[in-house]
């Protein structure tokens, strides 16, 4: 790994004293707002902070994801919107060509009015600020806010509770179908000091609805920075959400996500997650099947370059019978990167006849490149089928020979293979013009990734 | 066009190939047959490039130059085609995303211009009815999930569109029903032509019927201990391998 191993040896009360010296910061911005039912939550999350720190490869969690080098940088936190001369030529090459969609753009964690296009949405959907939503008390953001993911799980769930401001809030009520997806941009802008954002995000299907999201990250610049994010989505009985993460943050940058799904009777979450910047990343995706026949997909495609470290980790909890869920993660990794893929099953008593299939494959490209694969059962029924299977290789040399027997040169035909691993995770996207853009930036990054080599 | 001389081949150290001898001329129609282990695929692999082989001896020219020295694409770009015994499954692109690449290195290397999208579909459609082939499977993933026989009519349709000077066909037979191998057998007979030729490499004479070879061999233990015309194939599908065997042991006790 590329990080100086002392992490054990640092106290890490400087950076716990950093952030609570923020917290009274934060709380004085605040003014009349710190009297919001939001505010206790904060307090108790910033209390829960002090108490655990940040993790270390100590916590079984966080095993093979040193987070020290996130430790040793100062991140200031961006407390109010600050577009830091972000216009609307500067979110263009984020917006997948225009793809038609209702966008949400989030600077540093901040929604922004301006930057943002929300078409005409059927009756009841809500689409906008979370901030905006606890100032007017929204009864939607009182009934689910952090109820979901409790902020205690860990440091960073922590730290994201005590800080959090703004972020997404969407409501689609019942019954509801919404054509076009729904795009939350979030986009870190070049501050001269290094910056964290605490993007929060709040998405309630109700029952019988139907919505397709992409959470994006991305920068203007090259800079070092920290996302710290949590997205709640609750999917009541029959919804149907697919939620594509597409996380393209600076190559320096810090990025630590958790998405929570909770799942009631017969709904459907589809996850894809696509991985291709950071530095050190983190992706926490943990639906809870708490419904008869609730079904859960999650796709993740990990391309690692230089020496990014890319951890994914996946959490499904199966709480009730009849429940399936397909995994499928695939990662590329070259140069120095380093992967992880730990998923972990969780069938609990009452879920008998659990479907649970998961699948990690992993194609490393380099001598240096390295991954960490790790299935975790936990199985408590005894009804159940649950099948797990990991692959670590290099690129198929009879393949490589096929292609090259049919005139294309050695170069060409790897990137080929490597291009068509990482496509079966691509075409599992059901927003069509997303996917053919995704073909081709990873198609790019590939070349990009093979020229830097 | 092809010539084969004294050509020694092993893999991990267990000699394969022990001096073969053989000249293609364009036009001809040559099937190399033998029983399972005789080197008849290695042969076949060997001519394509593969490089898990090595040759050990001897040498092999292609239209003059030295083949061995060819990376497999540039063998490819001047012409020479294998269809494989087992074709590669490529999950994630499809045939004709695969085939385009394939045809344009070729073409660009031949100095003419690359085909577009649409041009390079036009030719697809119409030699995917040539040889016969069910234009559902183009725009399916590379043998993904297809059939043994859609695989080896992916590999005559394959054949179809880079229109090699010299192909070498890897038991494009073994496997097939009699409808598919009827098929596959039109297929490669459209493409003969006088400029071009075919090694048709095969464990079973029934083939033949289809595709008339002008030249049989036999190779057993990695060197061609018979060659005849194609009634030597009938003799073969009658007798069987022993005769020529004995044969073959003779001639090498007399020598």
């Amino acid at each position: 790994m590329a990080y100086p191993a002392d992490q054990h040896k640092k106290p890490s009360s400087t950076v716990r004293d950093w952030y609570l010296s923020n917290f009274e910061r934060f709380e004085k911005s605040l003014n009349g707002e710190a009297s919001s039912f939001i505010h206790d939550i904060r307090k108790s999350a910033i209390a829960r902070f002090a108490e655990v720190g940040f993790p270390t490869t100590r916590d079984e969690e966080w095993k093979y994801t040193d987070v020290s080098p996130l430790t040793k940088v100062n991140f200031t936190p961006i407390l109010q919107q600050n577009l830091g001369g972000i216009s609307k030529n500067d979110i263009a090459p984020f917006t997948f060509n225009n793809l038609p969609s209702h966008r949400l753009v989030f600077v540093n964690g901040h929604f922004s009015k301006e930057l943002s296009s929300v078409g005409v949405v059927p009756k009841g959907v809500k689409l906008g600020s979370l901030a905006e939503a606890v100032k007017s008390n929204d009864n939607v953001v009182k009934e689910h806010l952090t109820r979901h993911i409790h902020f205690s799980s860990n440091g960073f769930t922590a730290l994201n509770a005590a800080f959090f401001y703004d972020g997404a809030f969407v409501v689609i009520p019942k019954g509801t179908i919404l054509d076009l997806p729904i795009h939350l941009l979030f986009i870190s802008s070049g501050f001269e000091t290094e910056f964290v954002s605490f993007p929060r995000n709040l998405i309630v299907a109700e029952p019988n609805s139907q919505a397709a999201i992409i959470e994006s990250y991305v920068s203007v610049k090259n800079n070092i920075y920290f996302t710290n994010t949590v997205s709640e989505i609750v999917l009541g009985e029959n919804a149907i959400v697919e939620h594509d993460k597409l996380q393209i943050e600076s190559n320096r940058a810090f990025h630590i996500g958790t998405t929570q799904i909770y799942q009631e009777r017969s709904s459907n979450f589809i996850s894809n997650a696509i991985s291709l910047g950071g530095l050190l990343v983190r992706n926490n995706i943990m639906p809870i099947l708490d419904g008869e026949g609730a079904e859960a997909t999650l796709n993740g495609l990990y391309l690692g370059t230089g020496s990014q470290h890319i951890d994914n980790h996946t959490v499904i909890d199966h709480a009730k019978p009849h429940c399936p869920s397909h995994e499928l993660y695939k990662g590329i990794l070259a140069g120095k990167s380093k992967g992880v893929f730990n998923g972990k099953i969780m069938v609990r008593k009452d879920a008998q006849k659990t479907d649970a299939k998961q699948t990690n494959k992993n194609l490393i490209l380099s001598d240096d490149a390295s991954v960490d694969t790790k299935p975790q059962l936990e199985i408590y029924a005894n009804d159940v089928k649950c099948t797990h299977g990991a692959t670590i290789g290099q690129l198929d040399e009879e393949a490589v020979f096929y292609l090259r027997s049919r005139g294309l040169d050695v170069d060409k035909a790897k990137d080929i293979l490597i291009y068509a691993f990482a496509s079966d995770v691509i075409d599992r996207i059901k927003v069509e013009p997303l996917r053919d853009l995704l073909h081709q930036m990873i198609h790019d990054r590939l070349e990009e990734g093979r020229a830097s080599a | 066009m092809l010539q084969i001389i004294n050509l020694h081949a092993s893999v991990n150290d267990k000699e394969i190939l022990r001096g073969i001898d053989l000249n293609v001329n364009k036009g001809e129609v040559h099937a190399i047959m033998g029983p399972n282990g005789s080197g008849k695929s290695t042969l076949a692999q060997v001519l394509a490039g593969r490089e898990s082989y090595n040759i050990t001896k001897g040498q092999v020219f292609y239209e003059g130059k030295d083949l061995l020295a060819m990376a497999p694409e540039d063998r490819a770009r001047q012409g020479l085609f294998m269809a494989f015994q087992y074709p590669v499954e490529i999950p994630g692109i499809t045939n004709t995303y695969f085939l385009k690449a394939g045809l344009n290195a070729i073409r660009k290397h031949r100095g003419l211009e690359e085909f577009d999208a649409m041009e390079f579909l036009k030719l697809v459609k119409e030699r995917a009815k040539f040889i016969e082939m069910d234009e559902s499977l183009l725009n399916r993933p590379v043998n993904h999930g297809f059939s043994g026989g859609e695989k080896k009519r992916n590999e005559i349709f394959q054949m179809a569109i880079l229109e090699p000077k010299l192909a070498i066909l890897d038991e494009t037979d073994s496997g097939l029903d009699i409808d598919a191998l009827r098929t596959v057998s039109n297929g490669i007979n459209k493409l003969r032509s006088k400029d071009n030729a075919v090694i048709l490499v095969t464990h079973y004479q029934r083939l033949l019927n289809y595709i008339v070879p002008d030249f049989v061999h036999v190779l057993m233990d990695g060197r061609i201990v018979k060659s005849g015309g194609k009634e030597l194939a009938l003799q073969l599908e009658e007798q069987g391998y022993d005769w020529v065997r004995d044969d073959a042991e003779n001639i090498a006790v007399n020598a």
